[in-house]
């Protein structure tokens, strides 16, 4: 062989060998896991860890479940998308610099998700918000003094209150999606694969988006139909992250036969690590690129996303390939080692 | 922008109501009730106010007026409010002397016509999602107004006859007791109706019976195809459970006669019954376009609006993430893909980082011709689709560089080290794209708007990105080997 050392790579991520013992942290993993999704829903009944759910469920008027609903209400930082708000519509003189608008609206106080709009002509514009605390009125009038501010002799239609984005059949076709495909993925991932590793697949996924709505709900992000596509989006990237570590463990599984699963579970996370880290980089690097220069409009969604790579890289590590250490090796691996032991 | 005639809704309960009175009133036993039959009360002068808003009815005996209100107040339905129940009656009912006026509680018209605008924006919905994967926002906007908004380059005629119309199907036997020449002098017998129909010019009125056999809502599903005799476009539907066995028994006992079908009171056809309709399926043919086949179809599909809707204002708006923030997303997309090529160079070289960001490329490229192609809309969800592909379409050359270098490690050669590198990664990248373009066809099927725009770009990058991860890069490595027939793998 050659001596000559190749020039490329640059940079190596990761030693060609690993040989990390990530099984022996699974313990530890599984509870912080648990721990985590537990404060998920601490999260969820507090208002992201603001408020006491007791109080707020004595001060509630109505029966025990509106009085529930009162604690989850504040759940989320639900955008215009979920809760509705109100809508105003502005004529100006000339022409408006919408750029300029949404810049004077964008953090104010008093204001949430300030969303504007144009229409018919460019001196006209729509613009639509949500009260902070509840307040419409006074909503209106900043809104009112800010475009004033920015856009000299501007004059003001009658606001108008419109409904949320999101129909209940919205809701219900997601949900009946979402569980449609997870039961998908587990009978495909148990046809190729083995049952428990479809089971272990479908935990890692939940265990991802109940996190990712933990992280919304403590962090605030605003909650909106781009949060459903983040949503989507992580659960996507988890499961194809999943999928890469069952295929090692399935080919090792048959390469290694007499070797226990928790050793073949180290190998297999260890030979697709460089893999793990060099996409897990790729897609940081084009998140961290969107976030950077991508406007608030999707800021929201990017971090959300940069959280979700993160979940989902140590769910595939750690929540979905040791989960099928729970159950006993059989059934099918037993058959696909005798098939090929019955090979020639 | 469009307003819900709620006025409609009121009406039709009002008529129910009215329909409901005269049974009552006359002692007939409602479905599910028990017990003997009551004595009739007699009455008379029962009618609805012009507008709709009111039902009088005259009680011919004082002495039956006690027992009558009674009647009529058991007609009421429980009112729900966004926090559940908050009346336990619909109704309000007046009465002066023995002349009796029913007419519906402020509550009640306020839970109905909210009601009316949610069941017509899933309405709208259901229509617009058919039509194909254009993205279109639908908000309420204060009591009864709905706001409709698409992208610029859906066609807003086609969009408001697809969303002004109620839809509202039937099948209704004809009444053939007199002739339409005199039905159409005024003689109308009770319980029928005049209505026009517009396809066939010689024969411009039919006299239908009021009641109808089947309705819409008893469609479970509704297709433009041919007539296999004429060649004309129809619409194929199928009735479920109730309505075929509605339809089986009417037809039955009405061989030979005719019977209507009716949309939005106008006669589509009034075709003969042949002979006894059993299977639950049938066609609706009069004179369609293969166009208004299909709209047909999918507004049956879709199912009727409560109410009609009045189209109050229609502008031109501009995209809602405004032009800026497009902007904002495609400068940050450019800086995205320079990072990602960046990266790919350092970490795999010039030749086969290179040949990634190759097959990056017609990858892209491919993506945004199929979405041209179909005319569908770059919303924020469908960014976040492409952006997901992306990531899967370079994974899937990370993973076959990654396992190259490892059958390179193990002491393989060039040439076997590709080859086993590709043929194993294969595998992976099969397995993991088979699972998201399950999952993605899934929320495609079950979803609905923005759900739908996300997996529809995810399963159109999923079948580019293998093409491309695979085949273009494995044809790139192998001219590569043959040109340079390399020991040592740059990678």
């Amino acid at each position: 062989m050659t001596t000559k050392k190749p020039i490329w790579p640059f940079i190596r991520l990761v030693p060609k060998q690993t040989n990390f013992g990530f099984v022996r942290f699974a313990r530890m993993a599984a509870s912080s896991s648990v721990f985590l999704v537990f404060l998920t829903f601490v999260a969820f009944a507090t208002g992201g860890l603001r408020q006491n759910p007791i109080n707020e469920f004595n001060e509630a008027s109505g029966g025990f479940s509106q009085k529930m609903g009162a604690v989850f209400d504040e759940a989320f930082n639900l955008g215009i998308d979920f809760k509705g708000g109100v809508s105003i519509e502005a004529v100006a003189p000339s022409a408006i610099d919408m750029a300029k608008v949404r810049s004077a609206l964008h953090g104010t106080p008093g204001l949430r998700d300030p969303q504007v709009q144009g229409f018919d002509k460019p001196n006209q514009i729509m613009v639509r918000f949500l009260s902070e605390n509840h307040n419409n009125e006074q909503a209106i009038q900043t809104v009112k003094s800010e475009l004033t501010k920015v856009l000299p002799g501007v004059q003001f239609s009658p606001p108008n209150v419109v409904g949320s984005k999101v129909s209940s059949e919205l809701y219900r076709n997601g949900i009946a999606a979402l569980v449609a495909a997870m039961a998908m993925m587990l009978v495909y991932v148990w046809f190729r694969f083995e049952l428990q590793m479809g089971v272990g697949s479908v935990v890692a996924l939940l265990h991802d988006v109940i996190l990712v709505l933990g992280f919304l709900s403590v962090t605030r992000l605003e909650f909106s139909l781009t949060s459903i596509a983040a949503i989507l989006t992580i659960i996507g990237y988890s499961m194809n992250d999943t999928v890469v570590v069952y295929d090692r463990l399935r080919e090792n599984m048959r390469k290694w036969k007499s070797r226990p699963l928790s050793e073949l579970i180290d190998l297999s996370t260890n030979e697709t690590l460089s893999r793990t880290i060099i996409t897990g980089m790729t897609t940081l690097l084009a998140l961290f690129g969107l976030t950077v220069v991508g406007g608030t409009t999707i800021q929201s969604f990017t971090i959300a996303m940069i959280f979700g790579v993160f979940i989902g890289t140590y769910s595939s590590i750690y929540v979905a390939a040791p989960f099928s250490l729970l159950v006993p090796r059989g059934g099918k691996a037993q058959k696909l080692q005798k098939m090929d032991d019955d090979r020639p | 922008m469009f307003e819900v005639d709620k006025n409609a809704v009121f009406k039709q309960r009002l008529e129910t109501v009215a329909d409901d009175l005269t049974g009552a009133l006359r002692g007939v036993r409602r479905a599910g009730e028990l017990g003997a039959r009551k004595p009739p009360i007699a009455f008379s002068g029962r009618g609805q106010s012009s507008d709709g808003s009111v039902v009088r009815v005259t009680i011919t005996n004082a002495s039956d007026l006690p027992e009558a209100l009674d009647r009529i107040s058991k007609l009421g339905q429980p009112v729900d409010g966004s926090n559940g129940l908050i009346a336990d009656t619909d109704l309000v009912v007046k009465n002066t002397a023995n002349n009796i006026e029913i007419s519906l509680s402020p509550e009640a018209k306020l839970s109905m016509s909210r009601r009316a605008v949610t069941q017509s924006i899933e309405v709208i919905r259901r229509r617009i999602d058919d039509t194909g994967t254009k993205e279109p926002s639908i908000t309420r906007q204060g009591a009864d107004r709905i706001v409709v908004q698409a992208p610029g380059e859906s066609d807003p005629e086609k969009l408001k006859s697809l969303i002004g119309q109620t839809a509202k199907l039937t099948f209704q036997l004809l009444d053939e007791s007199v002739p339409v020449a005199e039905a159409m002098a005024g003689r109308i017998p009770p319980g029928s109706v005049l209505l026009p129909q517009p396809s066939r010019p010689e024969e411009p009125f039919v006299l239908v019976k009021r009641r109808a056999v089947v309705s819409g809502e008893n469609l479970v599903d509704a297709r433009p195809s041919f007539d296999q005799r004429t060649n004309q476009p129809v619409v194929s539907f199928r009735f479920d459970g109730a309505g075929s066995r509605a339809f089986g028994r009417v037809s039955t006992s009405n061989v030979g006669k005719r019977f209507a079908i009716i949309l939005d009171d106008k006669i589509i056809s009034a075709p003969n019954i042949d002979e006894p309709i059993l299977g639950g399926s049938g066609i609706i043919s009069g004179g369609f376009t293969v166009e208004s086949a299909a709209e047909l179809a999918t507004l049956l599909r879709g199912g009727a609006l409560p109410a009609p809707l009045t189209i109050l204002e229609q502008r031109t708006v501009t995209a809602e993430l405004g032009k800026d923030a497009v902007d904002a997303g495609a400068k940050a997309g450019v800086i995205a893909m320079v990072l990602v090529v960046i990266f790919m160079l350092l970490a795999y070289g010039f030749v086969f980082g290179g040949f990634s960001i190759i097959a990056l490329c017609v990858n892209v490229t491919l993506i945004f011709a199929g979405m041209s192609a179909v005319g569908a809309t770059l919303t924020l969800p469908g960014i976040a689709g492409l952006v997901l592909t992306l990531g899967m379409a370079v994974d899937a050359n990370v993973l076959i560089y990654e396992r190259m270098r490892e059958e390179f490690a193990a002491g393989r050669s060039a040439a076997l080290a590709l080859d086993a590198g590709f043929s194993r990664a294969v595998v992976t990248i099969i397995d993991s794209h088979i699972t998201s373009l399950l999952s993605a066809l899934i929320l495609f099927y079950f979803g609905s708007g923005p759900v739908r725009g996300f997996a529809w770009t995810l399963s159109l990058g999923i079948l580019t990105s293998v093409f491309t991860a695979v085949l273009v890069s494995q044809v790139l490595i192998a001219l590569w080997y043959r040109k340079t027939r390399a020991k040592v793998l740059p990678i």
